[in-house]
């Protein structure tokens, strides 16, 4: 008797378990870096913990780490189960998940020590570059390999956002990386001056586009309809959003250099792309959102549907923002404040984190093979993390169109009307809300991961289907 | 001005317009592509493309939503009008010929006529009669509050023992004559590159045993401080300050504000004047500075911020903002 064929799982749960180990690590630097801009005394003149070190390991956490691994997770299990096929290398999906997850060990060490590259979103020095491309071409081999070699005539719309997503993040890490190393972790960047400038914010914007949108749209297009039990709403639009997300996203990067010495052309070309790039970016949401039309009622059953489709909501209000905050007009009062952590939170936790969080709680009980511990703790995890996204970002709309205004009011003759410290004085109590909202997002997270740990220990086995069927046939 | 389009060849403008105007056109070809064959009414059932992944995974084929059709539509429109009124596609320098310098140096020079009327009319004024006009110190007062508060305070207090002066005391290192402390704030003080510095004495008097002594003798100079005074050793630093140290702070110790070199003998120390304080300061040199304000400010202002700057040792209470 032959062997029933399986997929692979093993990476998969490795991944997931560290999307929350990860999760709860950024989550908490996250919320005592928010608490130091409250609270300077926090930084106790120790230099391993001041606010310019924990900050980029804050970010390298939540985005590699937890953003990362979700992303490894749930791709893999995507590309498996709609490919009707295996892994296409178990041994280089072994390495993509050691060395990923060297990658997030070596920030974490680096980054306090004040090993850094300064480029926003690129901090990590030369030789951990090297790893983390070595580390995503076996990622795309493996993804695109499973791809290759699947069982379907065609092949599903969450592979085709997972695989652009590894493809553009390959090109943009390569060559933002570029350097010219001096010693073993001292590098200089191979551009100099403005074309620095653009090159990482090319890299920037798209870290933004590809990593933490059109990978985790592959993610929504797998799940909510998964969750929901109802077909993707439109091919057509699917095939829209798409290609056109694709080639405009790549020309956005700009807009973070307004005003600046780029070249005034490079300005409105991504300027005039950011804005066209708003019916696309709907384009996804509505695809998702219209998922549901014929089964409204199940939000009010479902908390992991509600993640899904709360996660969806907030995508459609931030890239509703950002296409807005790329209109120079409106740029040169929310540049430089408050205003942009904000929009980048609503994105990152609202949109990211969420849909994240709703996908693993899918995806957790199938892969271990036992039952969700507890759908009242989803629920509770759910609220907590929505007051948490409402409180941080609203507390930065406020503050940063007010330190917008205060910085550009001018007296009577012609001088500022406020002092640099003034403004930084107005912020404290938005920033003493900013790190109440962290802490809810925090606490739901730890309330995720003690669910996560009963589920995958929960006694209640209900055994793992991971037989690899072959494609049904069409109705 | 410097050319802002930064293209080295005529080829790289060309490239940006060969991907922008086809990738932008591409756009609308695919949305008009994917609009064909829409459902006729909006009753009849829609159907499925007829492919299934993963057992119960499937995709309607509903038409694009009109009103998000619509938005797609619009702007893309506003894109290409966008692009053709500004610059954006390679050298094309766009029909309304604007540019970023243009519209900096626009918005100055309407300031420049709306505001510059408004210093000038105190250009003349001599600093003692403008500390005294309430008009004139807040108006410095505004300038201090922009520029000089990242290093003096908000207080003008400074930053006693981190070399920050105090700029409310009487106490004066370049002088405290109205034209001092404007030449102070228009041409700066102890540039990086400036001779007169306090240099690092250590090896040049002779060692850490020479810096003590000598810091023993400076604290000596200070009457209120003869407990901590050890005079043997006082002794032997004088000789020390009396070869090394008379040239700028004087044979009594009383500094010289010509050179910017401080009174010794009295109770403000810009870098802390407990005996480590002193120690390093005579072995490691101190090499604070004053940067010039003169070019990036201009007179007017300048003349202003040192009519605010002197009203706080000179002026009266009235004259002071709140």
């Amino acid at each position: 008797m032959s062997q029933v064929e399986t997929y692979n799982y093993k990476v998969i749960r490795q991944f997931a378990i560290m999307t929350v180990v990860w999760g709860v690590v950024g989550m908490l630097v996250g919320v005592y870096i928010a608490s130091e801009l409250a609270w300077p005394w926090l930084n106790f003149d120790i230099p391993y913990i001041t606010f310019s070190r924990l900050r980029p390991l804050h970010t390298n956490a939540v985005i590699f780490g937890f953003g990362g691994c979700a992303l490894f997770a749930t791709s893999y299990y995507v590309v498996q189960r709609t490919c009707h096929t295996r892994l296409f290398s178990d041994t280089l999906a072994a390495f993509t998940f050691w060395g990923w997850q060297l990658v997030i060990v070596s920030a974490a060490i680096t980054l306090p020590l004040g090993i850094t590259t300064t480029k926003e979103y690129a901090e990590l020095e030369w030789p951990i570059d090297i790893l983390i491309a070595l580390v995503w071409v076996a990622y795309a081999v493996v993804f695109l390999g499973t791809v290759a070699k699947r069982k379907t005539p065609h092949i599903y719309v969450a592979n085709w956002f997972y695989a652009g997503f590894i493809l553009t993040v390959a090109m943009l890490h390569i060559f933002n990386s570029l350097a010219v190393p001096v010693s073993f972790w001292k590098s200089y960047s191979a551009y100099a001056g403005v074309q620095d400038a653009m090159i990482q914010w090319w890299y920037g914007h798209n870290a933004v586009g590809f990593f933490l949108t059109a990978g985790f749209l592959g993610m929504m297009y797998y799940f909510v309809p998964k969750q929901a039990n109802r077909p993707v709403y439109s091919y057509r639009l699917s095939i829209v959003h798409f290609w056109a997300l694709i080639f405009l996203y790549i020309w956005a990067g700009p807009h973070h250099l307004h005003y600046t010495a780029l070249p005034d052309w490079t300005q409105s070309l991504g300027m005039a792309m950011s804005l066209i790039l708003l019916a696309p970016s709907w384009g996804g949401m509505i695809n998702g959102m219209m998922t549901l039309s014929g089964c409204w009622e199940k939000l009010r059953s479902d908390p992991i549907l509600r993640f899904l489709i709360v996660a969806i909501s907030f995508y459609g209000m931030s890239t509703f923002e950002g296409p807005m905050m790329a209109i120079k007009t409106v740029n040169s009062l929310s540049h430089y404040t408050d205003w942009t952590i904000g929009h980048v939170h609503s994105g990152a936790l609202g949109w990211v984190a969420m849909i994240s969080m709703g996908s693993l709680y899918y995806l957790i009980p199938r892969l271990f093979g036992r039952e969700l511990h507890s759908l009242k703790l989803v629920e509770v995890h759910f609220w907590i993390a929505t007051i948490g996204v409402v409180l941080y970002i609203s507390s930065m709309w406020v503050s940063g169109i007010m330190q917008g205004l205060m910085w550009s009011a001018v007296n009577s003759d012609g001088t500022l009307t406020y002092s640099f410290a003034e403004s930084v004085h107005a912020m404290h109590p938005y920033y003493v809300t900013r790190a109440i909202g962290g802490i809810f997002f925090l606490t739901g997270m730890l309330v995720m991961a003690y669910n996560v740990f009963r589920t995958v220990t929960n006694p209640k086995v209900i055994g793992i289907n991971d037989t690899i069927l072959t494609p049904a046939l069409a109705h | 001005m410097f050319d802002n389009t930064l293209f080295v060849s005529s080829f790289w403008s060309w490239y940006i317009i060969l991907l922008t105007v086809p990738g932008i056109i591409g756009c609308f070809w695919l949305i008009i592509w994917m609009s064909k064959g829409r459902s006729k009414s909006d009753d009849e059932p829609v159907a499925t493309m007829g492919h299934v992944w993963d057992e119960t995974l499937e995709e309607f084929s509903n038409p694009l939503p009109r009103w998000w059709l619509g938005m797609f539509y619009i702007t893309l429109f506003f894109g290409i009008i966008y692009l053709i009124l500004y610059p954006g596609l390679g050298s094309f320098a766009g029909v309304l010929g604007w540019t970023e310098v243009k519209e900096y140096e626009a918005e100055m020079n309407a300031a420049k006529t709306q505001y510059d009327p408004l210093f000038d009319k105190f250009k003349s004024e001599p600093i003692e009669k403008l500390a005294q006009t309430p008009e004139a110190v807040k108006m410095g007062h505004h300038l201090y509050m922009t520029y000089c508060t990242i290093c003096h305070g908000s207080d003008a207090k400074g930053v006693p023992g981190k070399g920050f002066p105090n700029l409310a005391d009487a106490e004066w290192l370049w002088g405290d004559t109205p034209q001092d402390i404007e030449a102070t704030i228009h041409d700066g003080r102890n540039p990086p590159e400036a001779s007169a510095v306090m240099m690092a004495w250590k090896d040049t008097i002779g060692g850490e045993e020479a810096v003590k002594n000598v810091t023993q003798y400076v604290i000596s100079l200070n009457s209120n401080r003869a407990a901590e005074v050890d005079k043997t050793v006082a002794g032997k630093g004088q000789e020390v300050y009396m070869t090394y140290c008379i040239g700028c702070h004087g044979p009594e110790g009383k500094g010289t504000p010509a050179m910017g070199a401080p009174n010794l003998t009295d109770d403000v120390w810009l870098y802390g004047g407990s005996k480590g304080g002193i120690e390093t300061s005579v072995a490691l040199g101190r090499k604070g500075t004053m940067p010039a304000h003169g070019e990036f400010l201009g007179p007017a202002k300048v003349h202003l911020l040192a009519a605010y700057v002197y009203s706080l040792s000179h002026g009266s209470e009235s004259g002071k903002p709140q």
